[in-house]
């Protein structure tokens, strides 16, 4: 039995060797945010450079917990990690990729992209004292919009989520009150309103009830063509979301910050929209099995240069070239084999 | 099916004698297989609760018992309270059970009483399959058919005749999310109303034709031999198999967590959002890291809902008991 597992494995290592192409797994857990387009990058990878890809959309704390324990290749987290808690994991954090948050509503009369709204008065919506559609301090910002005299329902994720963690963190930065009321989190306490599972039963909520408001990943309010808002950027004027002030958010950030962290949320720029946020991998820098690992770079590094297309037919915006180079070459100083060698391709 | 089994069982003993063929050991290895069956079983809910409670102690240590009537549940600050899911499993377990109960007993009084002999079959059959639908089903029907009618006929229509009312008001008050305590406790009701219809009905069946002949001979009602006879003979077991039905209910996870509004506050009004045990461990426990005071807290709820579960389930027992044995 074990002749017969010694010889297969030879077998196997041998095919490595001879036709570097046979198929290595790798495997990932985490975000369920950026959960398609991993999908979708597997797929693809499979066929050009023959990485199999086995991702598990468990969630962020989830994808946390499975990497600290090396019980995965690379975990997933839609929240960045701090510092200390990288270190005594001894992790490298990066981003793979961004999304956007875009805010739906079901207003009779009220068209696609037709309501504009800021920070502050999301904010005032979501603590539960703006109640009224035709409350004065949005009808201030709609002029010639009919607005009706309903109640607003506030609608958001019921179940922890980085889409959350999110917009928790664009109401922070939006308004103080938010942030010492409520705070950031992938699930915080919502003074108002009712929650809903995921971002098909929030789209399903809105869509259900009259008045209501919510916040979901773009892709899903495109793909279901929910009636979607402006919102008012730093810069101070007023952006609908698009593929192009997405991606001039992700062009105007500041990407120096130690691990990655950019803090991509109300970034100047006149075209910014507001709500853009990475989400994050993390490889262990002492990996177990450098094979394994030396694949997930591997993978990555092929869906940087051949995956943008890819995540932008899912409503993904790529990195900007300079984020990808500075991934490269944390990857080339940080994740070392065992013999000390970097263990990036390149 | 007992008696059945142990009329059985002495000839099972002496047969294998004459065609015995794995040697004596057979019997012992047979013995033993099912008698570590059974310990498995009864090891792993010893396991359960063990594990779940020295995962919960962090939780418990931090909070003390105030956890349990604390309404805080707030992820960001690390503070943690049970108050609102206990109260939402228990509002709406108990709602389901008054909304299911008087259905379940209609459906039962009729099977055994009023339904003709070619009806009783398929209609039984039918409720049997209802509790076969799985509940992912009836949290999608709940969600895309229910809510909105909630929502959009019933609330409405209620908030505007009596959400004005004073003290039955306060219950009806809010706005018309659809969702809520009372959606949740429909589709509950929905889901137990084939447990405590076909316990009711088994229970009904076992009492003796003569006692309900008897008062028909006396000239007794329908309504009279189910009141005076029927129910008195079988009082105990209905309400056990109403606790089973109150048992199935608070440990309901899936089609609740579509329907009840999944807010950390505790309402006053029916239409209100709330949430239960069941659902909010499931919401979160994809977002608790390992070791966190959040995730000790969700394994406080769990352990919770277990005690809860298990004091309804102790009590069905207790209650089915007696008939079940055909005292």
């Amino acid at each position: 039995m074990s002749l017969m597992t010694k010889m297969l494995a030879t077998a196997a290592l041998g095919c490595l060797v001879a036709f570097p192409a046979a198929a290595q797994q790798i495997t990932g857990a985490g975000a369920s945010f950026p959960n398609p387009v991993y999908q979708k990058w597997g797929e693809a990878a499979q066929k050009a450079i023959s990485i199999q890809l086995n991702y598990q959309s468990i969630g962020s704390g989830g994808g946390q917990t499975q990497i600290k324990n090396r019980t995965v290749d690379f975990g997933a987290s839609d929240a960045p990690m701090t510092d200390a808690a990288l270190k005594e994991a001894n992790l490298l954090q990066f981003p793979a990729v961004m999304g956007a948050v875009v805010a739906i509503v079901n207003l009779p009369g009220v068209a696609d992209n037709q309501l504009k709204l800021t920070g502050d008065v999301l904010t005032d919506i979501y603590l539960g004292k703006v109640a009224k559609w035709n409350d004065p301090k949005i009808a201030a910002l709609n002029e010639g919009v009919t607005l009706p005299g309903l109640a607003i329902a506030p609608v958001y994720r019921a179940d922890g989520s980085g889409t959350t963690f999110v917009w928790a963190s664009y109401l922070s930065a939006a308004s103080p009150e938010w942030k010492g009321k409520v705070g950031v989190g992938t699930s915080v306490r919502f003074p108002a309103g009712t929650g809903s599972k995921g971002n098909e039963g929030v789209a399903g909520t809105v869509r259900n009830t009259r008045g209501a408001i919510g916040y979901v990943e773009n892709a899903y309010a495109t793909q279901n063509k929910l009636v979607s808002t402006q919102l008012r950027n730093k810069a101070g004027s007023f952006v609908s979301p698009s593929t192009e002030s997405f991606v001039a958010a992700a062009q105007n950030a500041d990407w120096s910050t130690p691990n990655f962290a950019a803090n991509l949320i109300d970034q100047p720029g006149a075209t910014s929209w507001p709500i853009v946020s990475p989400t994050f991998i993390l490889l262990p820098k002492d990996p177990k099995d450098p094979a394994r690992t030396a694949a997930v770079l591997k993978f990555f590094d092929w869906a940087f240069s051949n995956g943008g297309k890819l995540a932008q037919d899912l409503e993904y915006i790529p990195l900007p070239d300079t984020v990808q180079a500075a991934v490269r070459d944390a990857w080339k100083a940080e994740i070392k084999g065992p013999d000390g060698r970097s263990l990036a391709s390149q | 099916m007992q008696q059945a089994l142990s009329s059985a069982l002495p000839a099972a003993h002496a047969a294998p004698a004459a065609r015995r063929r794995g040697g004596p050991g057979g019997d012992s290895v047979f013995e033993w297989a099912c008698r570590l069956a059974g310990v498995f079983v009864l090891v792993l809910l010893g396991a359960i609760i063990v594990e779940l409670f020295i995962g919960a102690l962090p939780a418990f240590r931090r909070f003390g018992l105030a956890f349990v009537w604390t309404e805080l549940w707030d992820p960001v600050a690390d503070e943690y309270g049970a108050l609102v899911p206990i109260y939402g499993t228990v509002a709406t377990a108990v709602l389901a059970i008054l909304l299911a109960v008087p259905m379940a007993f209609g459906i039962a009084f009729f099977l055994t009483e009023l339904a003709p002999g070619w009806l009783r079959r398929p209609v039984g059959t039918a409720v049997e399959l209802l509790a076969a639908v799985p509940s992912i089903i009836f949290g999608m029907w709940g969600f895309f058919v229910i809510v909105p009618i909630m929502a959009q006929v019933v609330q409405p229509a209620v908030i505007d005749s009596v959400g004005e009312l004073p003290l039955i008001g306060v219950l009806f008050a809010g706005p018309p999310f659809g969702t809520g305590i009372l959606t949740a406790a429909l589709i509950l009701a929905v889901m137990i109303i084939p447990f405590v219809a076909a316990t009711m009905r088994d229970v009904f069946a076992t009492v003796p034709p003569v006692y309900k002949e008897s008062a028909y001979g006396l000239g007794a009602t329908r309504w009279e031999v189910m009141r005076s006879v029927v129910l008195p003979y079988t009082r105990t077991s209905v309400v056990g198999g109403i606790m089973l039905g109150l048992g199935r209910a608070l440990g309901e996870t899936l089609a609740v967590t579509f329907v009840i509004g999944n807010a950390n506050r505790v309402s006053t009004t029916l239409f209100g959002p709330g949430n239960t045990i069941a659902s909010l461990v499931a919401l979160e426990f994809g977002e608790a890291g390992e070791g966190s005071l959040k995730l000790s807290a969700l394994l406080a709820l769990g352990f919770i809902l277990f005690v809860l579960s298990f004091i309804v389930l102790a009590i069905s027992r207790l209650l089915l008991r007696p008939r079940a044995k055909g005292a």
